[in-house]
């Protein structure tokens, strides 16, 4: 594949890299050129092939086959610790953090040992100030944010004066302000003539700050291109391979009776590193769609704990769900008033890695189904049958893609397993249903399936809370968005009503904007004539 | 009186801090060693049988070190090699050791054992009262005090303790930045063993010069117990170990009291103080969670497969 305004010699070249899993070929003959100076964009759905491409490259996996040249001469990385002298910085999604240690211990395992920890902490100190990424060296990373955490993995790159820095899905944990700065670092990089590998499922920071694009799909290269050229959709569909369906919602749902609320709820920290809830109300009415924005660990797993009853609350009159008290009943006493959930983790959380996905339907519905899938009174024999077409059912409707008639849930990828996950519970028609990140690490093509779904869902008569950190989500679904920073919901906004700027602003804590001249009656007054409609 | 109850107390505690040591560094990698009664066993007898045979208590405590550390290199072996549980192949180690201790030590039953003579240092011996408690001791009591130390410095301020502290956080993570775990967690283990076997020659070259089945007598549980109650920081484990000495030196004393003064306390009781010490100190410890779990190594006992 030829590049147009490619420089003849390119900082990084990649021929013919081919990575074999057995026989499946994660990259499959991956051409790739990096340009000096040029941020390029690695694009890609789950499972394109785009995280073994950059793992080969920075030597945490090693190719089956193909060449890998920097500066036209050819290299072998057989560790990280040598993409690091040869000058390959790189940024993981999920930090490579040790948070038991502080920032300076962290950055000091990663350079030369013969550095003494005070220097280290000194330069982490000015590097940081420099680059616009302030940390203090001697705090312990446990007790930072994501944003923070994240701070100290590029800071840690840039100390080894990386000529190439890879960054993996760098915005997925930022608010929108700390993304601008993140761009802002990005381009002082380009400027000194570092090269940047900028992963990323965002098309619309890909437009705004890439020079040139990479597009994978199935582990091979389906385009490359300058990606200021193309539309966000046009993108996608290189991506995906076919349109990505944009999702389709009527503007205004008409609003029923009010199917849960939540009144003044406060709740401690279980653990030093999580977070309390203080003082969260929210309703939710039939039909509507109400969205929970922030960024990660803010309080919206303990929020979600609180709501689905996987740690019931001491108040038993702070959840009302349809009308009934439910604050101190679990998670199975809920699901059978109509609730459905879907927490989180896929993994280990809302299913078992190991087991079945007909296993998987029957451990989350066997109370709240008991007639469809048990028999036989307390003796509660499974019925394999009801079990096994309820889960095809499931499949079908939420077209989740997989190998054999009953796999197991870890064999899934993971937009497909969402899907069944998610699936599970609308196969219930729940009056309520709360969902945390639904479409986080999913695909382009399986994210606007399980959106359009939810909108379905509310458009049919249920209430719909969705916590998510994906703003291009929330703005695609919600009526009503409610913002959560360090356990304090804000008062929800119609959703038409709120720019990404102020709920980034309500993402960084500042909940007063709105308390100016221009009061929050108005506000208000604006909510009720929304939910009027 | 106070002096020769301090100087038991010394005695008594010695062994604890040593094996306790020794785990610590264990489960700072992330390795959870269970068998510490066993390699703590395996070193009292290695140890007794090198000196009866050699005639030397110092080549004995060579002896007691290598015995604990060719065994622990056996967990090492199927926990780090093999991946098998850590926690079984724990405790199988503990009861192979007692039981083939027991097999090895039958010839030596009964013998006088060779005794580890004090080192008196030249001058600091003549300060009044701490000269004779901490400068007239054995060489082991000296090794312990130089362990602690070492130790501390070189988790917090080596670079290859670092490299150990962070393996024992985030195994993945160590491996990701192209630290060896599997060789890291060798040598802890490896050093680990080799000081419950100092531990256990201490046993049958000080504390009972003879060889006696089952002589640890559950003192390796004891130094397990040690290294949760000093949440794995090394000058904790050196208070604690003296302060679980004192107990199980305090209880005998007290019975002695209280036989002389008629007064039945059933010995059981007293014997099950140290425990109860235990107990209430990790209730008052764990109050502060966040230290507790800065300090605890996150990937303790789980085991490592790197994905290549």
């Amino acid at each position: 594949m030829t590049f147009e305004g490619v420089e003849a010699s390119p900082l990084l070249s990649v021929r013919g890299l081919t990575k074999l899993f057995g026989s499946f070929a994660a990259c499959d003959t991956i051409d790739l050129d990096i340009g000096h100076g040029e941020i390029h964009a690695l694009l890609g759905e789950n499972g394109a092939g785009k995280s073994t491409l950059v793992k080969m490259l920075f030597g945490v996996l090693q190719p089956s086959s193909g060449t890998v040249s920097l500066e036209g001469k050819p290299v072998v990385i057989p560790s990280p610790g040598e993409a690091r002298r040869l000058g390959i910085g790189m940024v993981f999604q999920h930090f490579s953090l040790f948070e038991a240690l502080t920032v300076a211990e962290n950055i000091a395992l990663s350079l030369d040992p013969r550095t003494p920890l005070a220097k280290i902490a000194e330069e982490t100190a000015s590097v940081s100030r420099a680059y616009g990424l302030p940390l203090d060296p001697s705090a312990h990373v446990a007790d930072l944010s994501v944003g923070e955490r994240q701070r100290i993995e590029i800071v840690r790159a840039l100390l080894q004066n990386p000529k190439l820095i890879i960054l993996d899905e760098p915005t997925s944990v930022l608010t929108p302000q700390e993304a601008e700065r993140l761009f802002e670092t990005l381009m002082r990089l380009k400027a000194e003539g570092r090269s940047v590998l900028y992963i990323s499922h965002r098309l619309e920071e890909v437009q705004r700050i890439c020079d040139r694009a990479t597009v994978l799909r199935h582990g091979k290269v389906t385009g490359a291109c300058d990606p200021r050229q193309e539309t966000p959709a046009s993108l996608a569909r290189m991506m995906v391979g076919t349109e990505v369906a944009e999702v389709k919602r009527d503007s205004a749902n008409a609003l029923g009776d009010v199917l849960l609320q939540v009144n003044k709820v406060s709740v401690a920290s279980r653990t030093p590193f999580a977070v309390a809830l203080k003082d969260i109300s929210l309703k939710v009415r039939a039909g509507e769609v109400l969205a929970i924005a922030g960024i990660a660990g803010n309080g919206q797993s303990e929020l979600f704990d609180a709501i689905s009853g996987e740690y019931p609350i001491s108040d038993n009159d702070g959840i009302v769900l349809r009308g009934k008290p439910v604050g101190r009943l679990r998670i199975n006493g809920r699901r059978l008033l109509g609730a459905g959930f879907v927490p989180e983790e896929r993994h280990g959380h809302a299913a078992v890695s190991a087991l079945s996905l007909s296993d998987n339907l029957l451990l989350a519905r066997s109370r709240s189904d008991k007639k469809a899938f048990l028999a036989g009174g307390p003796l509660a024999i499974v019925k394999r049958d009801a079990i096994l077409s309820a889960a095809r059912r499931i499949c079908s409707m939420m077209d989740v893609r997989k190998s054999g008639d009953d796999p197991t849930a870890g064999s899934l990828s993971g937009g497909n397993l969402q899907k069944f996950i998610v699936g599970r519970e609308l196969d219930r028609q729940p009056s309520v249903l709360v969902v945390n990140q639904p479409t986080w690490g999913v695909d382009a093509g399986a994210a606007s399936r399980i959106r359009q779904a939810l909108v379905d869902l509310a458009k049919a008569g249920s209430a719909v809370i969705v916590i998510s950190q994906d703003l291009d989500e929330i703005f695609e679904i919600a009526a009503t968005i409610a913002v959560i920073s360090d356990g304090r919901l804000s008062e929800p906004y119609p959703a038409g009503e709120l720019t990404l700027e102020q709920i980034g602003l309500l993402m960084g804590g500042i909940h007063d904007s709105h308390s100016g001249e221009k009061s929050s009656g108005e506000d208000r007054a604006g909510m009720e004539a929304a939910h009027a409609h | 009186m106070f002096e020769a109850i301090l100087l038991t107390v010394i005695t008594a505690s010695t062994p604890l801090v040593i094996a306790a040591l020794g785990e610590l560094v264990t489960e700072r990698s992330g390795v959870l060693n269970l068998g510490v009664e066993g390699m703590m066993i395996m070193g009292a007898v290695a140890a007794f049988a090198t000196a009866q045979l050699t005639g030397s208590a110092y080549l004995g405590i060579l002896g007691g070190i290598v015995g604990g550390g060719i065994f622990s290199l056996l967990f090492g072996f199927l926990t780090l090699t093999l991946v098998a549980n850590q926690v079984a192949t724990g405790l199988a180690l503990t009861i192979l050791g007692l039981g083939l201790s027991g097999q090895i030590g039958e010839a030596f039953v009964g013998m006088p054992g060779v005794r580890l003579q004090p080192i008196v240092i030249p001058l600091l011996s003549d300060i009044p009262f701490f000269g004779r408690v901490l400068f007239s001791q054995d060489l082991i009591f000296y090794m312990s005090v130089a362990l602690v130390f070492g130790i501390s410095w070189f988790l917090f301020k080596s670079r290859a303790g670092l490299k150990m502290r962070a393996i024992g956080d985030s195994h993945g993570s160590a491996h990701a930045l192209g630290i060896n775990v599997v060789r890291t967690r060798y040598l802890a283990v490896l050093f680990g063993g080799a000081c419950a076997g100092l531990a256990g020659a201490q046993l049958s070259l000080v504390y009972t010069p003879q060889w006696v089945e089952n002589m640890t007598a559950g003192r390796g549980w004891i130094a397990l117990a040690l290294v949760v109650f000093a949440s794995w920081r090394p000058l904790r484990v050196l208070a604690g170990g003296y302060l679980f000495g004192a107990v199980g030196i305090g209880q005998l004393h007290a019975q002695l009291l209280a036989q002389s003064g008629g007064i039945a306390i059933p010995s059981q009781l007293l014997s099950a103080l140290p425990y109860v010490a235990t107990i209430v100190v990790l209730i008052i410890i764990s109050h502060n969670r966040r230290t507790t779990l800065i300090n605890t190594p996150a990937s303790l006992g789980k085991p490592f497969v790197p994905d290549r």
